[in-house]
């Protein structure tokens, strides 16, 4: 059994994203930039299951510059078999991911494609869905728990106020949420045997397919400041406030 | 022009969410339909026909439906699409869950958890965590939005629209509903709640989360909420998560206690009306969007505030 995982490079999560002073977007020169966190939680789930012994291939994908080469090999590092890089300097929307998985999914035939929710950067929450759709597979988002046993995943979800569990026939496209798991740190050992593992690049023109921008970006701009406050003493003092100032209690 | 609004249900009962996207959708423009997809709905599809504006109400009912299968609610919703220019649902769980695989089906782009609509063709949208504000423009015929609830007014009520049974759709195919734990509580919903309190990391356990949190909830009739890093350490339920990954609030009033203010926190929660910051680090970043700072440790700090509320 094969999982694919794509992988998304972006900003790193603990960096403060800057808005560019011309507002056309967010700055990313010399930003330090990581695996999307969805997407590490996705990884370690693959990597679980082939530790399980329940898929036997893990191979990651990411659509992105040749830079994300680098989160390939994190991938690898972390217990992936083998990479594809499709190469792009284009910042694709999520429909044109969803194209170009759908895509590779027909060439390599996975049994289970796990993915993040969504990534850290455009926080779109879509591409999973869209795969979905377009390939005509169960979705299976915002998993919290994933079990693959003979030809079926049971999934259980965050849904709003609590958990769903559902289950489908292979092949599904399971997207993953915070809890699913704890992603492990890649040791030295690792980071230096991923080094020789298989990683494949593929110019994104030999797969035919459309991806250019449907959406035009007007302006990338800071968010409104909220100007600070005052600092009250008691707890006494606080509640005159939101009484007599405030008007909230 | 003509909006489809999807509703958003809660226990069966029509939310406040729906009447928030019915004010996105009276910004775009032109006739307004809410469609009501679920099972037992008929009531909440009368509720949606008194929302003030909207044309007519379609029902669509059916188990797959009723258990919010994404599957089953774009079978029905695509092929409605024929009759309209736009289709709005509140960013909820489900909506994200469900509204890009229209997209998908239609072959057009996915505009996620619009704060702002600027014209019918122009949206406002957070990225990077609400760090930044992105203006989007689309240019194909059919657009296809979810909408942060909190960012609109609610529409009022008044309306008078007709109810139409149409067609449940072919269901969810191959995936099937096993089970839910939805959790029961008589306190009011977090996105929709008017005064939320929240405890952080400082709690230290699980049993210090409910003992210090959840009474002063309780006092000021409040939803409880949390912290990622209260959540990831096991002291409270994921569905309490407030932040960029978790729920977005608006509330009158926020309480957060023992919550340091990481960036991801603050995309969550810093459009509500009055921030209060209970925190014993006074160079903590909530301080930073606090309207009122108490600089203390909540351990003597909260017992003092119950005392003050009465």
């Amino acid at each position: 059994m094969k999982v694919l995982v794509p992988v998304k490079r972006v900003i790193d999560y603990n960096v403060k994203p800057r808005v560019k002073s011309d507002e056309t977007g967010v700055d990313l020169a010399n930003v330090k930039m990581s695996m999307n966190p969805f997407c590490e939680i996705a990884v370690e789930e693959a990597v679980r299951l082939k530790e399980k012994g329940v898929v036997t291939e893990v191979v990651a994908v990411s659509i992105g510059p040749a830079q994300a080469q680098e989160t390939l090999r994190t991938a690898l590092a972390m217990g992936a078999d083998r990479a594809i890089l499709v190469q792009t300097d284009a910042d694709l929307e999520p429909l044109a991911v969803a194209k170009v998985l759908k895509a590779v999914i027909n060439e390599e035939s996975p049994n289970l494609v796990v993915m993040g929710k969504q990534a850290i950067d455009g926080d779109n929450n879509a591409t999973g869905q869209m795969l979905s759709a377009l390939l005509g597979w169960p979705q299976a988002s915002f998993a919290s728990k994933l079990e693959v046993s003979g030809d079926k995943a049971t999934v259980t979800r965050e849904v709003d106020g609590g958990l769903q569990t559902i289950e489908a026939p292979l092949p599904v496209i399971v997207t993953a949420d915070l809890r699913l798991n704890e992603p492990r740190y890649a040791s030295l050992p690792n980071i230096m045997k991923a080094k020789k593992k298989p990683l494949d690049t593929k110019d994104i023109a030999s797969f035919g397919i459309d991806t250019a921008p449907r959406l035009k970006v007007i302006k990338v701009a800071e968010p409104p400041k909220r100007g600070g406050g005052i600092k009250v003493e008691t707890a006494a003092d606080l509640v005159a406030k939101l009484k007599n100032e405030a008007g909230v209690l | 022009m003509a909006v489809l609004v999807i509703a958003d249900l809660n226990a069966g009962a029509l939310s406040d969410n729906t009447h928030k996207t019915v004010s996105a959708a009276k910004a775009i423009g032109g006739d307004i339909d809410i469609l009501v997809v679920g099972k037992d709905a008929k009531s909440a599809a009368d509720a949606a026909a008194k929302i003030e504006g909207v044309r007519k109400v379609l029902l669509a009912q059916s188990d797959d439906l009723g258990h919010g299968l994404a599957e089953a609610i774009e079978a029905v919703v695509v092929p409605l699409m024929s009759g309209y220019d736009a289709v709005l649902t509140p960013a909820t769980s489900q909506g994200k869950n469900f509204s890009p695989r229209i997209a998908a089906k239609l072959d057009v782009s996915h505009i996620s958890d619009v704060v702002e609509v600027v014209d019918a063709s122009t949206f406002v949208r957070p990225i990077y965590a609400g760090n930044a504000l992105e203006t989007v423009q689309s240019s194909e015929a059919k657009k296809v939005v979810t909408v942060r609830p909190t960012a609109f007014k609610a529409a009022g009520e008044g309306g008078s629209a007709s109810v139409e049974d149409i067609d449940a759709g072919a269901g969810a195919g191959p995936t099937k509903f096993v089970g839910e734990e939805i959790v029961k509580s008589e306190r009011p919903e977090l996105t929709g709640a008017k005064i939320v309190v929240s405890g952080g990391r400082a709690m230290g356990s699980a049993e210090e989360f409910q003992k210090v949190i959840e009474p002063l909830a309780d006092k000021l009739g409040a939803a409880v909420g949390a912290s990622r890093a209260a959540v990831d350490a096991g002291y409270a339920p994921n569905d309490y998560q407030v932040g960029q990954t978790g729920k977005v609030v608006a509330p009158e009033l926020y309480i957060a206690i023992g919550i340091s203010g990481a960036i991801q926190h603050l995309a969550g929660m810093k459009d509500s009306r009055i921030i209060v910051a209970i925190n014993k680090d006074g160079d903590a970043p909530i301080f930073q969007v606090a309207d009122y700072g108490l600089v203390a440790d909540y351990k003597a700090a909260v017992p003092e505030l119950m005392s003050a509320l009465g």
